[in-house]
């Protein structure tokens, strides 16, 4: 055949930031899975508002002042993500744990509320096989708890990584994709609030 | 201690029942055996069940999909030899148990015969068309593949213990709730297909990204085969649509499970909204389906004909038209559900427009045959037997969608003939097309071609044979799912369809003894340089099966069929100056602990042993965070090691030129 | 980098503090008529979303890769697909049987 062999060198696709971009983007198009679920729950829940087989309804169950509490925990929550994500950036390691553990708090809070909440209306013989509207109720506002308290856990696992093994790639790289799905969470509970809790006490 | 588990569980109720459980344990006994006295426990443990290599992985859902084929036909060829007797209750089956085999049909065929052969095929050829390395998350790949698997073993477990579902594949509730299914059957399904749907939106996920992300230098959208394009946008379906699936069989289990009122007869429940949650994942999901066998064909058809596949943008954007309107059609599914008018009529439009690009698509492969040097291997058949017999049942899916005539048709064997006659000709064939086209590059030798051709003709003239006299009793009024009728009219009709069955049955066993001759001979039939068809694109030019790392160097692409432009520039096969070092992923047991423990749980969960939910949970949740802590999960290559393997490939090869300076 | 940083953050939770009290606000006092105070709370969490996109997620048109915009647009046409078209299809049904 020919002399000249060309070789064309291999760049194997490296660890680095080629690996952070591809899971990156597979972590946002999970998300984007996770909002389809969302919204096919608040669906739900939209047409079922009105199905509480002579039950109660959400005028009767919700706390205007518990669902602004929820939500300034979280928001703020929120804040102090972004505050860790920006030490992490900076290789700031003591500030991100610190970071962690109060939006580990904030978000504890919250779901000590959320079942609060959810153990007040169960008591109350309002629970989520009572009708229609509160089984999308629960399952809405639940699916979006679970999602939280999954990320509580994920907070602290990543608590224990920056610890033992300080602000390495790999570590900083799955604190930004717990960043998104923190994110993520909160924009849920905009649509919460907003679908469920402010029209139902209207 | 075992919930709702007794001795009652195991089916001596009935002779059939028992020797379906009796067979399907015997199987697993004899695969046991037969590992054990060859002594290949470790060897499976380390290079099949422990691989994260896409090839490998591939291979292995091929493998489901084959034993689940031949599992989900003992029903079809049951059903057909019942609806063939049973006139005036003449049939050996009961209504139940009937019922559990039309439901257990379906599910099996769509969710673990048709999705893991589709899975399949995508993982052994598209990494290696965009010339890379492996997909973006090969652990991941692994974890899809082990959840598909304790899918299929869930419903296969239902077989020896408990019953299955006797609400269809589709599950309609209030028939499929707690209220009036309070056994386990239905809670099989569901947990079969939730815990395998999260796979499948894992692998959807997965290929998104490696096919945006890792394609070789040079390789832009335009340059990617058309096989990878129907795997992009698949994989976009799969990432978008599953969700409406876990979320209707999720609101289902719920009202079972913990006693909500979604879709109950009372409490405020509203049952319609399941068809509509179903749905919205079940129109897409036949377009997953559908769109990796054209993409196979539109391979097939190029390859064979020796020529440049004709219409390439056309192809691309019908194929991203179909991903799309596939989303906006779903409410064809149950026209007769009420609906008024106008919404009826807007669906039924949408429906008919989406037959517009697929009849593009056959246009382009028409036309690439035409004035082409056809060669016709048996994957070529299948692409001659899918245009001809696809587009009939193409005309009678717009016939359905007209809402005026669905009325008269809806839930007859018309439906069901329609959906046959687009599953078997355009799904099947397309997957049979691609298992024999890319065997050789999986395993190293070529298929026997009579056989294929064989089973080729067997299932083609037995498709016919079984398909055909459904419409024509649809038409005569004949619901689907029947246990016995009283019209004698419709027996001469389900004969016929019944000898279809048999020479179906034929066709499988042709598949079966194909394959076993292709192994027996396959010294002779190897596949020395990789290349077995003077191939048009890259996976042609690796050997048979490529190396771990598929590409010592990865290549630069300059033409849509890259594989041609350097055989005419004369580089296909040229050695590099030096080799580098390889970083490859190690072997992971996560993925088929974690599938393994889903299994145990969904089993858990079917028959209330909530103390095994609990721990087998906690143990897949540990197991994960495990696996996400883990920093060590890939080794180097060597560089020489490298060059050991590619010396022994050119030295197969025959090729000396090109040694080092 | 750092200050672009916080700046982005604060402004982001300022912004979603002001669009949470509105409609907190008007629920509380019932200062509005319930349609109006509806179109208020729609308005102000789909404003509020896009600040969470932007200032919390730094969405934007310049250095966010293609492919996670295309992924987002995708996902919002989906969306108004699926739970329109749903919502179109119940209703309608609703009206027809009552259910």
């Amino acid at each position: 055949m020919n002399a000249n062999v060309t070789a064309v060198p291999s760049h194997h696709q490296p660890e680095g930031s080629d690996a952070h971009d591809q899971r990156a983007l597979g972590f946002w198009l999970y998300l984007m899975g996770d909002a389809v679920i969302f919204g096919l729950l608040f669906m739900t829940y939209g047409i079922m508002v009105g199905n509480t087989a002579g039950g109660p309804s959400g005028k009767a169950l919700f706390s205007l002042n518990n669902a602004a509490l929820e939500t300034a925990l979280l928001l703020v929550s929120s804040t102090t993500f972004g505050f860790a994500s920006l030490a992490s950036r900076a290789g700031n390691r003591p500030a991100v744990l610190s970071w962690l553990l109060l939006t580990f708090v904030l978000g504890a809070g919250f779901i000590f509320l959320e079942i609060r909440e959810f153990l007040g209306m169960i008591a109350a013989g309002a629970g989520p096989d009572r009708s229609g509207f509160l089984s999308a109720f629960f399952t809405l506002v639940g699916t979006h708890g679970t999602h939280v308290s999954v990320g509580l856990v994920w907070i602290l696992i990543m608590s224990g990584q920056v610890f033992l093994k300080g602000l390495s790639l790999p570590v900083t790289s799955r604190l930004f994709r717990l960043g998104l799905f923190w994110h993520f969470l909160d924009i849920a509970w905009v649509g919460i609030f907003s679908v469920v809790y402010l029209p139902g006490l209207l | 201690m075992f919930g709702k588990l007794t001795i009652e569980a195991l089916p001596l109720y009935s002779a059939i029942a028992a020797s379906g459980a009796l067979i399907t344990v015997g199987g697993a006994f004899v695969v046991f055996v037969v590992v054990t006295w060859l002594k290949a426990w470790k060897y499976l443990w380390t290079e099949w069940l422990t691989s994260v290599d896409h090839k490998r992985i591939g291979v292995m859902y091929i493998v489901l999909a084959l034993i689940m084929l031949m599992r989900g036909f003992v029903d079809a060829i049951m059903m057909r030899a019942q609806q063939a007797m049973a006139l005036d209750a003449g049939g050996y089956l009961p209504p139940e148990h009937f019922d559990q085999i039309f439901s257990s049909h379906g599910t099996i065929m769509i969710f673990f015969m048709a999705m893991p052969f589709m899975t399949g095929l995508m993982n052994i050829a598209v990494p290696l068309q965009i010339g890379t390395r492996d997909v973006a998350f090969p652990f991941l790949n692994s974890l899809s593949l082990w959840l598909s698997a304790a899918g299929a073993a869930l419903v296969m477990v239902s077989l020896v213990i408990g019953k299955f579902s006797t609400a269809g594949w589709t599950g309609y509730p209030p028939y499929s709730g707690i209220e009036y299914n309070p056994g386990v059957g239905v809670d099989y399904w569901i947990w079969a297909l939730l815990i395998s749907g999260f796979g499948s939106t894992l692998t959807g996920i997965n290929f998104v990204v490696t096919i945006l992300k890792r394609r070789a230098p040079g390789m832009g959208l335009m340059r990617m085969t058309p096989f990878t394009w129907t795997a992009l946008c698949t994989s976009v379906l799969m990432a978008f649509a599953f969700p409406g699936l876990t979320v209707a069989c999720g609101l289902l289990a719920l009202d079972r499970l913990l006693g909500m009122h979604f879709f109950t007869n009372g409490q405020g429940g509203n049952m319609m909204n399941y068809p509509n949650l179903f749905w919205i994942w079940g129109h897409p999901e036949v377009y997953i389906l559908i769109l990796p066998a054209f993409g196979v064909f539109s391979e097939v058809v190029s390859t064979f004909s020796k020529k440049r596949l004709f219409g390439y943008e056309s192809l691309v954007y019908a194929t991203a038209a179909i991903a799309i309107l596939s989303f906006t059609v779903w409410l064809h599914h149950f026209f007769t559900m009420g609906s008024s008018a106008n919404v009826n009529a807007f669906f039924g439009v949408t429906t008919m427009i989406i037959a517009v690009p697929t009849g593009v698509k056959v246009f382009n492969w028409l036309l690439t045959m035409y004035r082409g040097r056809i060669t016709f291997h048996p994957s070529m058949l299948w692409t001659v037997g899918f245009i001809v017999t696809f587009v009939i049942g193409g005309m009678t899916g717009v016939l359905l969608a007209m809402p005026p005539a669905d009325f008269l048709m809806h839930n007859t064997t018309f439906l069901v003939a329609h959906f046959h006659n687009m599953i078997i000709p355009g799904m099947l064939f397309g997957y049979l097309a691609g298992y024999m086209y890319w065997f050789p590059k999986a395993f190293g030798f070529k298929m026997n071609e009579p056989w294929g051709v064989a089973a080729f003709w067997f299932w083609t003239i037995g498709f016919y044979l079984a398909f055909m006299p459904l419409y024509v009793l649809g038409f005569m009024g004949m619901p689907r799912r029947m246990e016995q009728y009283n019209d004698p009219t419709w027996q001469p009709w389900l004969l016929a369809a019944a000898g279809g069955a048999v020479l179906i049955l034929i066709g499988i066993a042709c598949l079966v003894i194909q394959l076993a001759v292709s192994i027996r001979d396959r010294r002779k039939a190897a596949d020395v340089t990789g290349d077995p068809y003077d191939g048009r694109t890259l996976e042609w030019a690796t050997s048979s099966p490529p190396p771990p790392y598929n590409f010592a160097v990865l290549p630069e692409v300059r033409d849509r069929e890259p594989l041609v432009d350097m055989k005419e520039r004369g580089v296909v096969y040229q050695r590099p100056r030096a080799y580098e070092d390889i970083e490859m992923p190690k072997n992971s047991a996560v993925g088929i602990v974690l599938g393994g423990l889903a299994f145990v749980l969904g089993f858990g969960v079917v028959w209330h042993i909530w103390w095994l939910v609990i721990v087998c949970g906690l143990a897949m949740w540990v197991t994960l965070a495990l696996r996400a802590s883990d920093d060590d999960s890939e080794f180097v290559l060597s560089a020489a090691e490298v060059e050991r393997i590619e010396d022994a490939r050119y030295r197969a090869l025959g090729n000396q030129v090109g040694s080092r300076p | 980098m750092e200050r672009h940083g916080l700046r982005s953050y604060l402004v982001g939770f300022v912004l979603a503090v002001v669009l949470t009290a509105i409609p907190f606000y008007l629920v509380a006092t019932h200062a509005l008529p319930p349609s109006r105070i509806m179109y208020v709370i729609a308005a102000a969490a789909v404003l509020q979303i896009l600040v969470h996109l932007r200032f919390f997620l730094h969405l934007n048109f310049t250095t966010t890769p293609r492919e996670n915009l295309l992924a987002i647009a995708f996902t919002a046409v989906l969306l108004f697909i699926m739970v329109g078209g749903s919502f179109w299809i119940m209703i309608d049904l609703h009206y027809r049987m009552a259910l």
